[in-house]
């Protein structure tokens, strides 16, 4: 009868702590932690328009979940991975923050990763590149939002070859992402019977190309396949030009182009480039839609894909935290995976169990000057990928969590 | 000796004639900031954000006034030298008597305010600006852009044209005397706080002047100088604080240098520079050109 009752008691004990950690928000508030670059070479592509992205989130969501305020704090990770992971700690550890968002840079985001994985928070990354973060570094709690290196490499890269461009020479950022990027296209390059020629890794942040460019055009590849992003591919289109790399025969292959990085380059000089992209504002009418009003609250600043792939994330996590009714971090990833994701770019999107968002993706050509009509209005459409061919199938990756 | 090294000799003389070019750039800089330590005893840690300030002033005159590059290249320089003069007279002038550590601090502080204040305004990928002399020349070597060319022969005439005016003209003995003896040359009857002032506003439109020619080059955009100014402080460094000779001379070899190592090792072409600086430091500590004092 004694042993009865203690068991009793404990079965009691368990019930009470089980129940409430079932539907309840940790210190009474959500908390979503936007880390990115906030001013240097990819604050235009993430910065302060990822904030924006994930505050009009918030405010389309109501600004409550589960009758909990939602708060959006941003911190700047200098593309630094130690500057990265000590503001992930802070912010887990002394500011209750319940989901990480954006963190591009490829190798902050590796990080950062591991620092969510260990302290279960979902980590919904816009910004980062990386197919390894669903590869072998994916983490129950990591879902990979908006595109990554073998989405664009499926894109870009398989298009030009299919145009004939089967010799390559690489200008590789030198870290995570460009390794990856170099890695993901180079497949496609073999794949198609191409062959790559050589490589070139520059350190990240170059403002001279010059010596890199000479090199390509003297490997005699067809295609150059620019493996870098943000200021860095927008100086190496530039002086490529200058130098007279397409005038001479060689085509440059932008692997990772933001709309932003047209717009810097101009028309005259982005002209032809073949972009992937997970979205473009002038796709229809609800990306329309989006993109007006993300341009008056920010500066008339035109929405990368990575700022768009911001609000989309945010939104769904909400959703998923409403619906699993509670903010840890393991039940809400899972309700995600569950959930359909329907917004103003995903269609009928879904997430895979390592973590990759799966949707259409877009191969969009740069236009002439003469075809540009207004401000930001720089692609065509070239074609449609659709999600179950534009991303790596789940066991090509490596990813410890798929088993079978 | 050229299989030797894994490289043909097309591809050297190519690569040495980019780091001649990238050179210039060092040259003019490192020149400014010689110019002005050498006759003001300022470290000028602005000299980044005004050369900067000079390809935003060359895009902001294209934009909105239609002014084309070779006006700009005149109406950039005299309009950020005029900005330094504010700053000379209002701020800098008050630190001379102090030790050098307050001017940079005093400098730094206008960098990271003026960048701010430009990131705010115009964002982070930077504006479009054209190529002046678009083409190039085929060397047989190398495909030799014009406009790369024109930089070349330009920073050589201001480098040359600088060092001339400091070290030969009667104008140069002033100033290089007023920092000498500044009380003896005002009994002299010379304006010695105008002549300086007047020199740092050289100084700062020598790198406008750079700024307005990298406009076509690479991005215009806020950081463009914070990311060069280092290495340019490390020229200056190499060569001498406040050789003039010294300077140009570094500008241009380290440029060569730093071109090589993009061949050999391009992982560490951002970093060569400093490691050179650290042996030079080692050895010489007032720098390949620089007299102790």
């Amino acid at each position: 009868m004694q042993r009865m009752k203690q068991l009793m008691s404990a079965a009691a004990m368990v019930a009470l702590l089980a129940a409430p950690a079932a539907a309840q928000v940790s210190d009474d508030v959500v908390k979503l932690g936007v880390m990115n670059d906030q001013s240097g070479l990819y604050a235009d592509i993430t910065g302060p328009g990822s904030v924006v992205a994930a505050r009009m989130a918030v405010e389309d969501f109501g600004g409550k979940v589960l009758g909990k305020p939602i708060e959006v704090v941003f911190a700047d990770h200098q593309n630094k991975p130690d500057i990265g992971v000590n503001v992930a700690r802070q912010w887990i550890d002394t500011q209750q923050v319940d989901a990480m968002v954006d963190v591009p840079t490829s190798s902050v985001a590796l990080a950062v990763q591991e620092v969510t994985r260990q302290k279960n928070r979902v980590f919904l990354m816009s910004g980062p590149a990386s197919s390894d973060l669903t590869g072998k570094a994916c983490s129950e709690t990591g879902i990979h939002w908006t595109y990554d290196t073998y989405a664009l490499a499926n894109g870009t890269g398989k298009a030009l070859v299919k145009q004939g461009g089967d010799t390559w020479f690489f200008l590789t950022s030198d870290y995570a992402f460009g390794h990856a990027l170099e890695r993901d296209t180079a497949k496609f390059v073999t794949d198609g019977g191409g062959k790559v020629l050589g490589v070139v890794r520059h350190p990240l942040n170059t403002a001279d190309f010059s010596s890199f460019l000479l090199q390509a055009q003297a490997s005699k590849a067809k295609v150059i396949g620019l493996a870098n992003a943000g200021g860095d591919t927008i100086n190496s289109i530039k002086q490529a030009a200058e130098f007279g790399v397409v005038a001479g025969g060689q085509r440059l292959a932008g692997l990772l182009v933001f709309i932003n990085d047209v717009h810097a380059l101009g028309l005259k000089t982005a002209q032809g480039l073949v972009v992937t992209s997970a979205f473009y504002w002038d796709l229809n009418d609800d990306t329309r839609a989006f993109a007006k009003r993300f341009m008056e609250k920010h500066k008339g600043m035109v929405p990368s894909m990575i700022q768009a792939g911001v609000y989309g994330e945010v939104m769904h996590y909400l959703k998923a935290v409403q619906a699993a009714g509670t903010d840890e971090a393991k039940a809400v990833a899972k309700k995600m995976k569950e959930l359909p994701i329907n917004d103003f770019m995903t269609k009928n999107g879904s997430i895979r169990q390592d973590g990759r968002v799966i949707r259409n993706m877009y191969l969009l050509q740069v236009k002439k000057p003469e075809e540009s009509k207004a401000k930001y209005d720089y692609y065509k459409v070239l074609a449609t990928i659709p999600g179950n061919e534009a991303f790596r199938p789940m066991a090509e990756g490596g990813c410890p969590l798929v088993k079978g | 000796m050229f299989e030797l090294l894994g490289i043909s000799p097309q591809a050297l003389f190519g690569q040495l004639l980019i780091g001649l070019i990238n050179g210039a750039f060092y040259a003019m800089l490192s020149l400014g900031l010689a110019v002005i330590f050498g006759l003001l005893n300022v470290i000028n840690f602005a000299h980044g954000a005004q050369y900067m300030m000079g390809a935003f002033v060359a895009w902001f005159v294209l934009e909105y006034a239609g002014v084309p590059f070779w006006g700009a290249l005149i109406v950039a320089p005299v309009a950020v030298a005029i900005f330094g003069v504010i700053l000379e007279q209002v701020f800098i002038k008050r630190l001379y008597h102090l030790d050098h550590l307050y001017g940079l601090l005093l400098t730094f502080g206008f960098v990271l305010i003026i960048e701010g204040l430009f990131r705010y305004k115009f964002g982070s990928s930077g504006q479009p600006y054209d190529n002046p002399l678009p083409g190039g020349q085929n060397l047989g070597f190398m495909f030799l852009p014009n406009y790369r060319g024109f930089v070349v022969v330009a920073s050589l005439v201001v480098c040359l044209g600088t060092w001339f005016m400091i070290e030969k003209t009667k104008l140069g003995s002033y100033l290089r005397a007023a920092t000498e003896n500044p009380t003896l040359v005002r009994a002299f009857g010379i304006n010695v706080p105008r002549m300086v002032t007047l020199t740092y506003a050289f100084g700062v439109g020598l790198a406008a002047f750079a700024g307005v020619l990298a406009a076509p080059i690479y991005q215009v955009n806020p950081t463009m100088g914070s990311n060069l100014i280092i290495i340019v402080f490390a020229v200056v460094v190499i060569g001498g604080m406040g050789s003039i000779m010294g300077s140009i001379v570094t500008g241009f070899g380290l440029g060569v240098i730093e071109g090589l190592t993009k061949v050999f090792y391009p992982e560490a072409s951002s970093t060569v520079i400093f490691v050179i600086m650290a042996i030079v430091l080692l050895i010489r500590p007032a720098g390949l050109f620089g007299t102790a004092k």
